[in-house]
């Protein structure tokens, strides 16, 4: 029956039965990824992220949590211009791990 | 009837020549046959338009012979060369105008020694064949001493390689090293074939160059007889297009290994990093190392300085970015979002200002840019203030040149609404792109370097001469790729004093921090970086200027003087 409003579907994610193969073979080419605090300003910076929903420090969250294909999702919006790259706290190669991702 | 008018001892030579011309008429019609129609036509056309045919002649000459460039960068590098490759190509002249000129020996006939067809070897031990006059005997001595100390100054440069001013040579395998020491042999041996003639050396002779010759298609000789088809190639316009097929393949075969190119990269700071240069890339490439070629092309700054100093100019960088284009990404870029954006220009003004992403990270540039054009009372307007749009560059290095094209397209479209008749551009990334790949017409582009300079000399600005002490370093896409040298100078020379770096102009080294590199880490880079800021305190200025968002930050972070982009330093003085 259509009430014209709904509940949200579950975010819930379980994380003892989510793959995490992408994640972690991210994590052993890039063991940089460990290294970051989420700080945002990646995000803050993005071109794309002007324009779209497009966030590198959630794309992470996602693929901890097997969130694969909407993470690949958001890389499409990518315009690889580096400008995360260079803002980094941590010095995190971003625009590598972005196309590590979908290698 | 044959055992009368030759000796056995020819016969290895027969043989390795043999092989030698029979691989490389094979690979000469299959590069050719690998050519995309259109450039295979472009090839034969070049061929007699009497402007190619003579670059075409100059460069055959120049490059292959004199080696003109070599000696540029390095007169004893440029001697080395020049007198083995030219000796060798002397004597082998002046050896055949004995044959044709002198009396043979006795017991020999001319004709049969002439009958290249009609006997199935073709003499070139003349010395054993004909007789020698004064003047020949001269010439042949001499170039065959000249061959002997270039090959001296190779054997020093292999075992103290900076006596000859070279840091860092190629590490060759065992191939290369035993074809190396085959070519040191073959003229002592002829020295002492001619001069005592004893049997046996001339026996060592000839089979030394069967070495030589069967290894050269195998080995980094191969350059030699390449040289002569990329230099046409080359002359006819022909493009890079494919990863490891024809017109790339003749530049795989025709890169000497030389190792010019180790000293030149900004990677070349550490020895781990400089097994990343473009001698190495073309050897992997050339050996079908397709991973590790990968890897190269990948880490590759692509600054363009291995291009600018190549003795042959091999575009080793385009032959990188097809190597980017395929590696596996999936991607599938998506950049429909952009359709949603106005193109409505707020106005219109004579002039067009594109700070673009790496400018909206210092934006003291746009601050300066926005200071001088309002002094200087221009017509301006801002394309970008509000969120920019990437200009396509980063993506077309990463070797997606289709996926780029959204972004060109949008971005063509905003500037064409502006109704500018003048694009200002702050970020030599972007002014490449633009210069290269977008199609405005009627627009003129400009980077803020020209912009400044031309408002100044114009006496649109009028600036103030302090005295402070700048260097100025050549961004690699303003400098190399468009020759934007003297511009920056000029304006700096208005406002203060212009002192040199030690590296200047086409051979000034990257800052580190170039887009084109996927791989660098940061720790790397940082070592660029500081080997970079290095070269330009090399007289102790007081500041770095520069022209580009990317190195002034880069720099920011190792310079001990402060940094500044030309704009600032501009805005400080009006």
């Amino acid at each position: 029956m259509d009430f014209g409003f709904c509940l949200s579907p579950s975010s819930h994610v379980k994380m003892d039965s989510v793959d995490l193969t992408t994640f972690n073979r991210l994590k052993e080419i890039n063991p940089d990824v460990n290294t970051c605090i989420a700080c945002g300003s990646c995000t803050a910076t993005c071109t794309a992220g002007n324009f779209t929903e497009m966030s590198f420090r959630r794309m992470l969250l996602m693929l901890q949590r097997g969130k694969e294909d909407e993470a690949k999702k958001m890389i499409q919006r990518c315009m690889l211009c580096g400008k995360c790259t260079l803002v980094c706290p941590r010095g995190i190669n971003i625009r590598k791990i972005l196309l590590d991702i979908t290698r | 009837m044959n055992s009368q008018i030759f000796h056995p001892f020819v016969l290895p030579f027969v043989l390795g020549m043999a092989f030698v011309l029979t691989y490389c008429l094979v690979g000469l019609i299959r590069v050719i046959s690998q050519l995309p129609k259109d450039d295979r036509k472009k090839f034969w056309r070049s061929l007699v338009t009497p402007k190619t045919a003579w670059a075409n002649i100059r460069d055959l000459f120049g490059d292959c012979l004199f080696h003109v460039k070599i000696w540029k960068r390095n007169p004893v590098l440029g001697y080395m060369h020049t007198a083995i490759a030219f000796g060798w190509f002397m004597i082998i002249v002046i050896g055949h105008v004995m044959l044709f000129t002198l009396k043979p020996l006795q017991g020999v006939e001319v004709e049969r020694l002439q009958g290249m067809f009609t006997n199935f070897y073709y003499p070139i031990f003349f010395k054993y064949f004909a007789e020698e006059t004064p003047v020949f005997a001269f010439l042949m001595d001499f170039f065959l001493l000249m061959i002997i100390s270039g090959i001296l100054i190779a054997v020093v440069k292999k075992i103290h390689s900076k006596i000859v001013g070279v840091k860092r040579v190629m590490h060759f395998g065992f191939a290369d090293s035993l074809i190396r020491f085959a070519l040191w042999t073959i003229f002592p041996f002829r020295l002492i074939a001619e001069k005592t003639n004893i049997m046996a050396f001339w026996w060592l002779y000839s089979i030394d160059l069967l070495i030589f010759m069967c290894m050269l298609p195998f080995t980094r000789y191969m350059h030699i007889p390449t040289e002569a088809l990329f230099i046409l190639l080359r002359h006819a316009g022909i493009k890079v297009t494919e990863p490891r097929k024809g017109y790339v393949l003749a530049e795989l075969y025709s890169c000497p290994s030389c190792g010019l190119c180790i000293d030149a990269c900004p990677m070349s700071v550490n020895d781990k990093m400089s097994g990343n240069t473009s001698a190495y890339f073309m050897k992997k490439l050339r050996n079908k190392d397709t991973e590790e070629s990968q890897r190269i092309a990948e880490t590759c700054l692509m600054c363009g300085k291995c291009v600018k100093i190549c003795p042959l100019s091999i575009e080793s960088c385009d032959i990188k970015f097809s190597q980017r284009a395929s590696i596996p990404y999936n991607i599938n870029s998506d950049h429909s979002y952009l359709n949603v954006i106005s193109t409505e220009a707020e106005k219109s003004s004579k002039v067009l200002y594109f700070a673009g992403c790496m400018t909206q990270l210092t934006p003291k540039i746009m601050r300066a840019m926005k200071q001088i054009m309002e002094k200087a009372g221009e017509d301006y307007q801002f394309m970008d203030e509000n969120g920019v749009i990437c200009c396509g560059r980063p993506m077309m290095l990463s070797g997606k040149t289709a996926e780029a094209k959204a972004m060109v397209e949008k971005n063509t479209e905003l500037i064409k609404k502006s109704g500018a008749t003048k694009l200002v551009l702050s970020c030599p990334i972007c002014y490449k792109v633009f210069k290269e790949e977008y199609h405005l017409e009627g627009i003129e582009i400009q980077h803020h370097t020209q912009y400044i300079d031309e408002l100044v000399k114009t006496g649109k600005l009028k600036v103030s001469k302090g005295d402070v002490n700048y260097v100025y370093h050549d961004p690699c896409e303003l400098g190399r790729a468009f020759e934007i040298y003297d511009e920056p100078r000029e304006v700096l020379e208005n406002v203060g004093n212009l002192r040199k770096a030690k590296s200047e102009k086409e051979i000034s080294i990257c800052c580190g921090g170039s887009l084109g590199s996927f791989t660098l880490t940061q720790q790397e880079r940082d070592e660029i970086t500081a080997n970079s800021v290095n070269d330009l305190m090399f007289n102790n200025p007081d500041e770095i200027v520069t022209a580009c968002p990317l190195c002034l930050k880069t720099f920011a972070r190792k310079s001990p003087v402060k940094v500044k982009d030309i704009a600032e330093v501009v805005s400080e003085k009006i």
